[in-house]
């Protein structure tokens, strides 16, 4: 496979600078009944960049998403977004907070009773201070970046699997949230509608450099995500030579039995002698 | 499926952990119960949610609360005739039906049929939501489902449940009316001003009280067991029998504590 020469003495110092840090995760631990899930995971996501979570069914990555939004709370351990610590916060202040994160549910999790512009305003319409031709303007804009303007007047129901994806992440993206969720957004598509998810995340990481911590099964979209950038003039995403020296904000970590068993970029996983992550990636 | 794997699908826990649970339960009830009157004093609040759910719910339920209360109405005063014609009092059957609809009958058969068709509905949209992760999306979206979907419902059950009952008690009375005057020959005009005369201000606001609160229960209870739905669609089926069961049992049984309580206050 051929990789792209990363910065990454760039992107390891902004590893060390805390501020740089949208997502801090320090010592979490977190079971179901009995079941433990996390067992004193730590990482880092740094501002601007997408972190693709991998781990076997039941590893607990949907998890590490719920808990970096505070939709569940860990049993020990820290978690900081933007800046602050969820596991301390009421649920009161988490509402405020979690409107400047965007999440991409597993399902996409659209509200089944209402049209496809409402679902996309949802935010918009929550803060009640927003005029309706401004939401009216960034709901288009929002369904014309996943090319879904279309679908305004139609009911989720109505959508297959592929454009119900397209249509969370405009509900995702309508605010510009600085940081992203996104639960397998490509799980249980056909190639085609993966691809065009998979430039939709390239796009929104390239163009308007959002953070993002992706979970997925496909090892292939994530490699696609660290070997291509997004070309705005072409409006389209473009592979990554081998010759150039083009930042691909892209790291990935790889989880285990509970445990953080890898957290680095393409070219740390390339040259790792874990047989377990060999295999993984093979 | 076989016996073995029948038994084996059984999860049995200690009595302890039975009551813990069911002591969790109550605390979660307790605090959904609290938090959907205490989210009216706190912004946001949805105006047109609350107007959205009273059409459904007030409007929706209209036709089968005014025709159960107006059978029980004619019911009432066919059974009691039985009875008064026995003592030559068969006049007295507007008193009857007037208080018996009107204190008792006219509300607890508004809130068993609103509780019916209603805590069904919240139980079942909810849990849905829930298995759907519908609601975990909206308080991502940084909305509080307890103020957006929880408050709306209560309020919108308690005041159309107060107006149901004040329209199910006049359908009531009339299909008391109607027994009355075909089948028993009674005259309407005597009917009615004995059934207007009778009732007194105690009887009256016991009659409007309980309704409010079975509303309350209606709603909190439906709204509760949706949003503590668990294991997918049979979780929904589930949740959505045991609001109803729970809300009808917990009307009925509220409803005495309520009248007695009433009847020490107002000295009725």
């Amino acid at each position: 496979m051929v990789t792209p020469t990363l910065p990454a003495a760039t992107l390891e110092l902004a590893r060390h600078d805390p501020s740089q840090d949208v997502i801090v995760f320090e010592d979490v631990a977190i079971a179901f009944e009995d079941q433990v899930v996390l067992d004193g995971i730590s990482f880092r996501l740094p501002r601007g960049e997408t972190k693709a979570l991998f781990g076997t069914a039941g590893s607990g990555k949907s998890t590490i998403l719920k808990l970096a939004m505070g939709l569940v709370k860990p049993d020990r351990g820290h978690i900081y977004t933007l800046g602050q610590d969820v596991t301390q916060m009421r649920e009161d202040d988490l509402f405020e907070l979690r409107r400047q994160v965007g999440i991409v549910f597993q399902e996409s999790a659209l509200f089944d009773s209402l049209t496809v512009r409402d679902n996309v305003a949802f935010r918009l319409m929550e803060e009640s201070t927003v005029p309706q031709e401004e939401i009216e303007r960034r709901v288009r804009e929002a369904l014309r970046f996943v090319e879904l303007e279309h679908t305004l007047n139609m009911l989720p129901s109505e959508l297959s699997g592929g454009m119900r994806r397209r249509v969370a992440i405009a509900r995702a993206i309508i605010t510009q949230p600085e940081t992203i969720l996104y639960d397998s957004p490509t799980g249980g598509l056909d190639p085609v509608t993966s691809t065009t998810i998979v430039e939709l995340i390239v796009k929104q990481r390239d163009v308007y450099k959002t953070s993002s911590l992706l979970v997925t099964h496909r090892l292939q979209d994530a490699f696609v995500m660290a070997n291509h950038c997004f070309d705005a003039k072409t409006n389209h995403m473009r592979h990554v030579g081998p010759g150039e020296r083009m930042e691909v904000p892209m790291a990935f970590l790889i989880l285990r039995n509970g445990k953080v068993i890898f957290d680095g970029d393409v070219h740390e996983l390339a040259r790792t002698k874990d047989e377990y992550i060999r295999e993984f990636i093979s | 499926m076989a016996a073995g794997d029948f038994l084996s699908s059984i999860e049995l826990i200690s009595p302890s952990e039975f009551a813990k649970r069911k002591i969790q339960s109550l605390q979660d009830y307790s605090i959904l119960a609290g938090q959907s009157v205490a989210n009216l004093f706190r912004s946001p609040r949805y105006g047109a949610d609350m107007v959205q759910q009273m059409d459904l719910i007030g409007f929706g339920s209209l036709p089968i609360v005014l025709a159960s209360v107006f059978f029980t109405g004619a019911a009432l005063a066919l059974n009691s005739a039985t009875t008064l014609s026995r003592f030559g009092a068969t006049t007295v059957i507007g008193q009857l039906v007037s208080i018996g609809i009107v204190r008792e009958l006219g509300p607890v058969l508004a809130g068993l049929v609103v509780a019916g068709r209603n805590s069904s509905g919240m139980a079942s949209e909810l849990g849905s939501m829930i298995v759907t992760e519908q609601i975990d999306a909206m308080r991502a979206l940084g909305t509080d489902p307890m103020k957006k979907l929880v408050t709306p419902r209560v309020v919108a059950t308690v005041v159309m449940l107060f107006f149901l009952t004040i329209l199910g008690d006049f359908m009531g009375l009339l299909g008391g009316s109607v027994v009355a005057s075909i089948l028993l020959g009674m005259d309407a005009h005597e009917y009615w001003s004995n059934a207007w005369q009778t009732l007194v201000f105690s009887d009256v606001f016991m009659g409007l009280a309980k309704p409010v609160v079975f509303g309350y229960i209606v709603a909190t209870v439906g709204c509760y067991y949706g949003l503590s739905t668990k294991g997918g669609t049979q979780g929904v089926g589930r949740s959505t029998t045991e609001a109803v069961v729970a809300a009808m049992i917990l009307i009925i049984a509220v409803d005495v504590f309520v009248t007695r309580f009433l009847m020490a206050v107002l000295g009725a």
